[in-house]
This record gives C-alpha cells, structure tokens and sequence, in this order.
C-alpha cells in the first residue's frame, strides 16, 4: 500500500482513473451499444439483427429529412447571427473610446441571459411572441405597421422565435470570448499599424481577426455542434415535442421522439448515428480547413 | 481595457464616444427587457399572463403581491423542488471539483506513456453534445437499476472533461518545486494533491465552481429522461410541468420561473469575474 501512495510510475494512472473509468462506462460502452441497436430491431427488450434497415427505414423517411433540414437551417442562421454580431459588439466594449462604467454595465447585462435556464427562457419567449396582439412582439411589429402575428403557428415565424431566443443566450458569451481575444492583442501590434497610417476598419481587418482566429474557430466549432443538437429551445418554446407540422422538430427531437416517447429504441439510434456522423464530418472539414490540425502538428 | 491609439480625426471623440455610450445602453436595456418581463410578471395574474403573454402595455392598477403570498404560504411543492436542486448542486459541484481536479493532476504533473492519447479522449469527449450520447446513456443507466436517482444524475458528469482541461491549464502554472519539495520531505504523491496542491487552487476552484454551479441549477435534459418520482424533481422539471396547457398553476409557473433565477443571479453580482472567468473557460487556448 505504500508502495503504492509511493510511486511515481504508477501515480499519473491512478490519478486519471476515474476520467479513464467515466469514458469506458458513460462514453465508449453507450456509444458503442448505440452502433450495435442501430443495427436492430428492438423491441419490448427483444433485440433481432436487420443490418442496414433502420438506416433504409431513415432514409425514405421524410419527417427524419425535415428535422435534419430543420437543424442544419438553424445552425448556419445561428453561426449567420452569434459570430459576426458579438464580434462587432467585442469590437465596440475594445475600443479606448467611451465610458468604462456604461462598458461594465452593457457587459453585464449581455451575459446575464447566459445565466437563465433553458426553461425559463423557453417560458419567458413563449410569452413574449404569445399570439395576442398585446403580447410584446407583437406590440413592437404593430409599431411598425404590421402584424399582429401568429408566431409559432407557421414556419418562418417560429424559427425568429428560437433565434431570438438563441441570440439572447449567447450574443453575449460570444462577445466576452472575442473581448478576451482581443485585449490579449499587444497593444504596439496597432500602434505600429497607426504609424503606417492604418485606419481602425484596416487596423480591425488586419491586426484584430488574425489575432483572435483561435477565438473564432473556437466559437464556429461550438457553434456547429450546438446548433446541430439544438432541442430543448424548440421543446420549451412549443410547450413539448409537437409543432405545427413538425416546424419546429430537430434532429434530436426526433431521436427523443422515436427513442423516449415511442421505444422504438433501433431506429432512434440509427437517428444518433446519422446525427453523429454529421456533426464529426462538418467539424472535422471546419478544423481542416482552417488550418487548426496543421498548426498544432507544427 | 486595452487602450489603443487612435487617429481619429473625423469625428470628436466626446461626440464618438457619446453614440457608442448610448448605443451600448440601448442594447443593453433590450437585453434586459425578458428579465425585466418576468420580473412585471410577478405582480401580473398568472392566467391573464399566459392568454395575453407578456406585454410592454402593464395595467399598473391591476398588479398585486398575490402570487408572493400565494408562493410563500402554498404547501405547493416549489420549495421541495428548490431544496432539491439545491441539495444536487451542492453535491455535484463538490464532487466534480474533486474528481475533475485530481485527474487533472494526473495529467499536468506526470509524463506517461499513454498520456497524450487519453488527453485526446478529454478534448474529444469535450467536443460530442450530450444530446447525441442521451439514448444510450438513458438504455444503459435503466439496465443498471439506476434511474430515478440523483446517483445518474451525477455519476457520469463527475469527471467532466471542461473542468478537467481547466484544472489541468492550472496546474501547468505551478511551480514543480513544490511538488518536489514535498517528495522530498517524504509526502505521498495523493498526499502532495490533497495537502500541498489543492489549498493553492482557489481561484481556479471558484470559477470552476460558478461554472458548474450554473450548469447543475440548470440542467434539464438529464434530470428529465431519469427522474420518475415528483418528490425528486428539480426546479427546471418541476417548472416545465407547470407549462402544460391544462395547467392551473400559472401563478406559481411565472414567480416560480423568477425565483429560480435569483440564486444565480445573486451570485453573478458577487461574484461577475470567476463567473466569466469560469463561463468562458472553454475558449482558454490548450
């Protein structure tokens, strides 16, 4: 036993024990029987091989390519919304110009959002694009000559309902990780530049988003998987896992559909895998093509 | 603030400074508008709330401490929910500080053979939604006997890979005279994580903390495929069944929805730098 306390060989594997114990029970062992249901039929707990059918079930099936459409939509709007936004708004709270303390005051104030459960912003913007012609919304499109509008009764609508949502969330984290970027900049990088006559738009382009690619790859690859496996905004704000139509079903709402509500446990996994499968590919030709693997190899 | 110099010549600074000063503030106000919502709404009826949803038009004579008297002398199970969610917290967070740390340890201190494919494993684990794991872990953890506790609720996030990166960017910073210094006064090596390394760790604890604190109070998905039993459930699931459009609680649905928030917030104001110390951790570059 002492020994044991003792050594130095064998300290570093029991010291990582338990992460190594997590990943075989929680990560390698589910994942892997998710492989192997995908391939079956399971039901009432009796499983039977039928190779590749839950995936040619999933490929004729239209509601699976309407939540794939529909997730995939709402990840390039959110990675459209929550990177060129909060960049901007970083660019502004980073600037030498302006009051530090309304600087604080803005900042807090973005994040706080951050700090709300799903529920309660799911509660809070159901509330808010509600259909009465007094509900918030619809009181500031009426301003503007339109409306009132029925939010999450059609397609369009409700997808600005769960940006909105997605946009309060996470514009200001997204800032403060762009902000942390930027102020880790040397501040002779831009005094340089001002000498040779850089403005701030050319001094942003050039010095600001090199600088911070790190940050922004960071951000775009959270951002692709996180919209991707975008769900509960959609349950909280439908009030459940139905939306008119399926307007508002994602892909793991439809694996939570078939999985949890209906048991069909075989076909939800072939869901999971597909999902899966889609998130590695995109962000694995994300991280190549920005030259992330290249400058860690170096 | 980083200052950066400027060579601003079009317009005057105080005139530059003044747009962006208001600018800021409008969106700040707009980001502040749900909260400030939720907030009117507790003085609001709750079925009057729900049919006409939030509204900027707020009949001022209609609002009453209501549902604050209905909140605070309700046997309702609100409280039970919150002492719940507190009671998980409380024990998650502590035990995934200790986990998350001391296997970071194992990673920062040590030179191994193995090291850098498990370290993969942490950066890759980091990177797969919880969503995509949620079927299999919910078949997995029903085989093992294991739902309806708060043991699944914790057990698989204990050794969460986020904590363990952070934890591991700390430690690379510590002197590894220390670590030398108790080898050689004969400390164990777990005696020199626990007496030596861990009462250094503060500031990285307390973000660490926050972050998860966080995560914990709000956690949903998880919470809602293993808890069965009302008496267990947490404030978000308690919460989401009040959102049914059958429900006669909806008094309880919008002050319960605001008190959830006030711990958290409570916190933030206290504490705004470990918060966003710890809130944007992910982004540290490894």
């Amino acid at each position: 036993m002492k020994q044991l306390l003792y050594s130095k060989k064998l300290a570093p594997y029991l010291f990582i024990l338990p992460f190594l114990v997590t990943l075989a029970v929680f990560w390698v062992v589910p994942l892997g029987r998710s492989f192997v249901m995908s391939t079956q039929e399971v039901l009432y707990g009796q499983a039977t091989f039928i190779g590749l059918g839950n995936y040619e079930r999933l490929w004729g099936d239209r509601i699976f390519w309407q939540a794939l459409f529909n997730s995939l939509r709402y990840m390039v709007l959110t990675l459209v919304l929550l990177v060129p936004i909060p960049l901007a708004l970083a660019a502004l709270v980073n600037s030498n110009i302006g009051s530090a303390r309304i600087k604080g005051f803005f900042k807090a104030s973005m994040f706080v959002p951050a700090l709300t459960s799903v529920v309660v912003a799911g509660i809070v913007f159901r509330l808010i694009f509600a259909e009465s012609d007094s509900a918030m919304m619809n009181q500031v499109v009426e301003f503007f000559g339109f409306g009132p509008v029925r939010w999450l009764r059609s397609d369009l609508t409700g997808l600005v309902a769960l940006l909105a949502i997605a946009l309060w969330r996470w514009a200001g984290v997204n800032m403060m990780y762009f902000l942390a970027g930027m102020q880790a900049i040397p501040t002779e990088y831009y005094e340089a530049a001002s000498i040779d006559g850089a403005n701030k738009f050319r001094q942003f382009i050039h010095i600001t988003i090199p600088n911070i690619k790190p940050t922004v790859v960071y951000v775009v690859t959270i951002s692709i998987y996180g919209g991707l496996s975008m769900f509960l905004e959609s349950f909280m704000l439908y009030a459940g896992n139905n939306s008119p139509n399926n307007q508002g079903l994602t892909v793991v709402g439809y694996l939570y559909r078939k999985g949890i509500e209906e048991n069909d446990l075989g076909f939800a996994s072939a869901v999971g895998v597909v999902l899966l499968v889609v998130v590695m590919t995109l962000n694995i030709s994300y991280l190549v093509a920005s030259g992330t693997f290249k400058k860690e190899a170096a | 603030m980083a200052a950066q110099p400027t060579a601003r010549r079009s317009i005057a600074p105080s005139t530059a400074a003044w747009i962006q000063g208001a600018f800021l503030v409008v969106i700040a106000l707009i980001s502040l508008v749900p909260l400030l919502a939720i907030f009117v709404g507790t003085f609001q009826d709750g079925n009057e709330v729900i049919r006409r949803g939030m509204t900027f038009d707020v009949d001022l004579g209609a609002l009453s401490l209501d549902n604050y008297v209905l909140l605070l002398t309700d046997s309702g199970p609100y409280f039970r929910w919150f002492a719940n969610t507190l009671l998980l917290t409380v024990a998650q967070v502590a035990g995934t500080l200790l986990v998350s740390s001391f296997v970071a340890y194992g990673f920062a201190m040590y030179e191994f053979r193995t090291k850098t494919l498990w370290f993969v494993m942490v950066l890759l684990v980091m990177t797969v939604p919880f969503e995509m794991l949620m079927l299999p872990l919910y078949v997995q953890v029903n085989d093992m006997g294991l739902a309806d506790t708060y043991t699944v609720i914790a057990l698989p996030f204990l050794a969460s890979a986020v904590t363990i990166f952070f934890f591991r960017q700390y430690f690379l910073g510590i002197p590894k005279e220390i670590i030398e210094a108790g080898r050689v006064d004969g400390v164990s090596e777990f005696g020199i994580f626990f007496r030596l390394v861990l009462p250094i760790t503060r500031p990285a604890m307390a973000a660490m903390a926050i972050l998860n604190g966080m995560l914990c109070w709000n956690n949903f998905l998880w919470p809602l495929l293993v808890l069965r039993s009302p008496e267990k459930f947490t404030l978000p699931i308690g919460l989401n069944t009040l959102l049914t459009p059958y429900g006669n609680n909806y008094e309880l649905l919008i002050i319960g929805a605001f008190f959830s928030l006030i711990p958290v917030l409570i916190l933030f104001l206290a504490f705004q730098r470990a918060f966003i110390e710890g809130i944007t951790a992910g982004a540290v570059k490894g």
